[in-house]
């Protein structure tokens, strides 16, 4: 509700950034047309092999999560077992695709997401009608029941599922348009990013039509929205379905991108992969999963390379983000928007240092974390390699005395300092948020 | 075939057992706080390996005591300082809480044990054979797991029914308000309630441990099958989920004894089933390979066809 009232209060705010006499559909479609430049421009910035994979992961994994932001951000669903529909999606478009090798049909490859999205729209329905007559926390129960329910069923249908290895194709057998064969990566990801900017615009504009909204009320007040003449259950099936065909993109995405699905891509990992980046996102902005999909599929690359126990600081950055920032990082980032356009930019530069105080001991208080948890990696697992683990370059020696003495200082004075400086961070909010206030009431 | 009936029924009721002592703290916390605990499963794992490394240091009987105990102590730490925090930010935030704190606590497992099975043994004075049925040889292991989780199962009903405490766990679980006017310190109650339920998982992680498989997958393993067995026997009842904990437990457990797949019944009336084909497995799988899909179709069906569970009230 109350994010409702504000979004009407800043509406005259937002028309004032463009001047006046612009037509409505161009000021719509900018954004649009600079993500679609930005889409276009980005491997040329970054060009090497590595990069434009991981650019195609986050293609892949924005419209994933995108779709799963439909039901928990949107609607208020908060589902167990998205991966489901992701997964058979990617598995009925590697069978699709193989028939149409084996077969020789003229299809090209651009076309085969489609595929991928009526499977996804197909168990969407299949599996929302069983589930989305309730909400809250039965549906969550029956989603991870769903979830469970096909993941070992993909053990077992060995036909469909491919066993262990899964089911492989081959991109680059099928029809060629525009002399493009799919071969080279960075055709994938053009086909990626052209899929990504479609669904990303379809799920806006989703979210802006009348049935956007009544998602929004369902997941605020399902009894009024009843009183209003409409049916709850049918709304969240409605977006269930949806979200299930997008998801369903995602795994055909994923499947062209691989050439490879297997079970695992319909496993409960895969389902809290996209919870965990819809939420560390934010749920309540539609950017809110864009920044997650890209934060945590760049997380994955890079942490991964550095250490073995990434999974964990991931776990962690989850829970901080659950218990200190509910509304994600897109949440704390809109969180400064009405102090930006009141104007109030000398007590933003004040709160920006007060960040900074903040952020220095927060920084040591999160090194000295990670230099407990690599060293205690170190000592129980790989305690063969020897005692010296190099964290941050520092070769440090794990059975010594000082680098244990140096994690718990780092540990203890981070958050003593960060409890000191943390009401200055407070101060500067308050002040911020009246200077921008009064301004707001002098316009 | 009786031999079989026996066997199956034994270990059908023991897994049953083991499944209850999980689930009665999953269902007193969920009851009292109306948070479906996602890391339940998390702490019957914390369970045996603690159980494991104190057994390796002090011997099986102390770690019984103080593994428990230990994580109960972990649980209630995590109620004080995280879910109540959490708390503020309403029932989505805190499942996933104990969502996150699940995928944290398996990190830190493998973390400090590894990935692989730790080799957490029967301790010698329970390595023998206690009985013979027919020719099979039945452990004295099971024996003493199963005699365990039926004397805290007597203790926690005893508790819960008899005594002051009990009884104001009782009167908090229906109206936490009225019971804080009354003078008492609600916040402390349900630290303490999700403290022992924590350390009931852990019971089961110590004494389930040596017979099945200790290794970091154990909680994944275990923690869908326990939100079954608390959905089934309806969200909130404890009868309902000692119900539901005996009858999954014995179905999986027959399951897998069950060696016939839908082509052997068809062929027995004559019918060939049509072969070849993305989906003709569907013919062929046996029972005993559906028994970990069981339990899940049993939810779905009951969601759908008794949305309150067994014996569950209330609609959530």
């Amino acid at each position: 509700m109350s994010d409702a009232l504000s979004d009407a209060a800043k509406l005259p705010a937002r028309g004032a950034l463009y001047p006046t006499g612009v037509p409505v559909a161009l000021r719509l479609a900018v954004p649009w047309i600079a993500l679609a430049v930005l889409f276009a421009v980005l491997p040329a910035i970054f060009a090497s092999g590595t990069s434009l994979t991981m650019l195609s992961l986050m293609g892949i994994m924005i419209v994933f999560a995108l779709s799963y932001n439909m039901l928990l951000g949107e609607t208020g669903l908060l589902s167990f077992g998205h991966a489901v529909y992701y997964g058979l999606g990617g598995f009925l478009t590697v069978h699709v695709m193989n028939a149409v090798i084996a077969d020789r049909l003229p299809v090209p490859l651009p076309l085969l997401p489609l595929v991928g999205a009526l499977g996804g729209l197909f168990f969407g329905i299949v599996f929302g009608s069983v589930s989305t007559r309730r909400a809250g926390t039965a549906f969550a129960m029956i989603s991870l029941g769903l979830g469970e329910l096909v993941a070992s069923s993909s053990l077992i249908l060995r036909g469909f599922f491919g066993g262990e290895e899964g089911v492989s194709t081959n991109r680059t057998k099928l029809l060629h348009v525009f002399g493009l064969n799919f071969g080279p990566q960075i055709e994938v990801y053009y086909l990626i990013a052209a899929w990504c900017l479609l669904c990303m615009l379809a799920m806006y504009a989703l979210r802006c039509t009348p049935f956007g909204r009544m998602c929004n009320a369902v997941r605020e007040n399902p009894e009024r929205v009843q009183f209003v003449g409409y049916n709850p259950g049918m709304v969240r099936f409605i977006a269930f379905s949806l979200a299930g065909l997008f998801a369903g993109v995602a795994g055909a995405l994923a499947a062209i991108n691989f050439e490879l699905v297997n079970s695992s891509a319909v496993g409960a990992e895969q389902s809290g992969l996209v919870l965990l980046a819809a939420y560390i996102g934010g749920t309540g902005n539609f950017l809110g999963p864009v920044i997650g999909a890209i934060l945590v599929t760049w997380l994955e690359g890079m942490l991964s390379d550095v250490t073995e126990v990434w999974q964990l600081y991931f776990g962690l950055l989850f829970i901080g983000v659950v218990m200190f920032a509910p509304q994600g990082i897109a949440g704390l980032l809109m969180m400064h928007e009405p102090l930006w356009h009141a104007g109030a930019y000398r007590s933003m530069l004040r709160l920006a240092l007060t960040y900074l105080l903040a952020l220095v001991p927060g920084l040591g208080l999160i090194a000295g974390l990670i230099l407990v948890i690599e060293m205690t990696y170190h000592i129980s697992v790989k305690a063969s390699e020897g005692p010296t683990v190099s964290v941050f370059h520092v070769a440090l020696n794990t059975v010594s005395v000082a680098p244990w003495a140096a994690a718990a200082v780092l540990i203890a004075g981070g958050f003593v300092l960060f409890r000191l400086t943390w009401p200055l961070v407070g101060a500067a909010w308050h002040d911020a948020s009246l200077r921008a206030h009064s301004a707001g009431r002098g316009k | 075939m009786l031999e079989l009936v026996t066997i199956s029924t034994l270990n059908g009721v023991l897994y049953g057992m083991l499944l209850f002592l999980m689930a009665s703290g999953l269902t007193l916390i969920f009851s009292m706080m109306g948070v479906l605990n996602f890391a339940h499963a998390s702490f019957y794992m914390l369970g045996a390996f603690f159980g494991f490394q104190l057994g390796q240091l002090l011997g099986f009987w102390p770690a019984l005591i103080l593994a428990p105990v230990l994580v109960g102590g972990i649980g209630a730490l995590v109620e004080r300082y995280g879910l109540r925090y959490v708390h503020r930010h309403g029932p989505v935030a805190e499942l996933l809480f104990t969502f996150g704190l699940a995928f944290v606590i398996v990190e830190v497992v493998q973390m400090i044990w590894g990935k692989g099975p730790v080799d957490y043994r029967v301790p010698d004075s329970l390595d023998f054979t206690a009985f013979t049925v027919f020719s099979t040889n039945y452990p004295a292991y099971k024996m003493f797991e199963l005699l365990t989780a039926i004397a805290i199962f007597a203790v926690l009903f005893a508790v819960l029914t008899r005594t002051r405490v009990g009884l104001i766990i009782q009167a908090a679980l229906t109206h936490p308000h009225m019971v804080a006017m009354l003078g008492h310190n609600v916040p402390r109650v349900f630290m303490l309630v999700f403290g022992v339920g924590t350390g009931l998982a852990a019971v089961a992680g110590v004494i389930a441990g040596p017979a099945l498989v200790t290794q970091s997958n154990m909680a994944a393993a275990l923690g869908p099958i326990l939100f079954v067995v608390v959905v089934v026997g309806g969200l909130g009842s404890l009868s309902g989920a000692f119900v539901a904990s005996l009858l999954i437990g014995l179905v999986q457990t027959f399951a897998v004894s069950i060696n016939l797949s839908v082509a052997d019944a068809l062929g027995r009336i004559g019918v060939a089933p049509p072969s070849g084909g993305l989906l003709s497995d569907v013919w062929t799988v046996t029972v005993a390979q559906l028994g970990p899909i069981i339990p899940y179709l049993l939810l779905v069906l009951i969601l759908i066809f008794r949305p309150v569970g067994l014996m569950g009230t209330r609609e959530h």
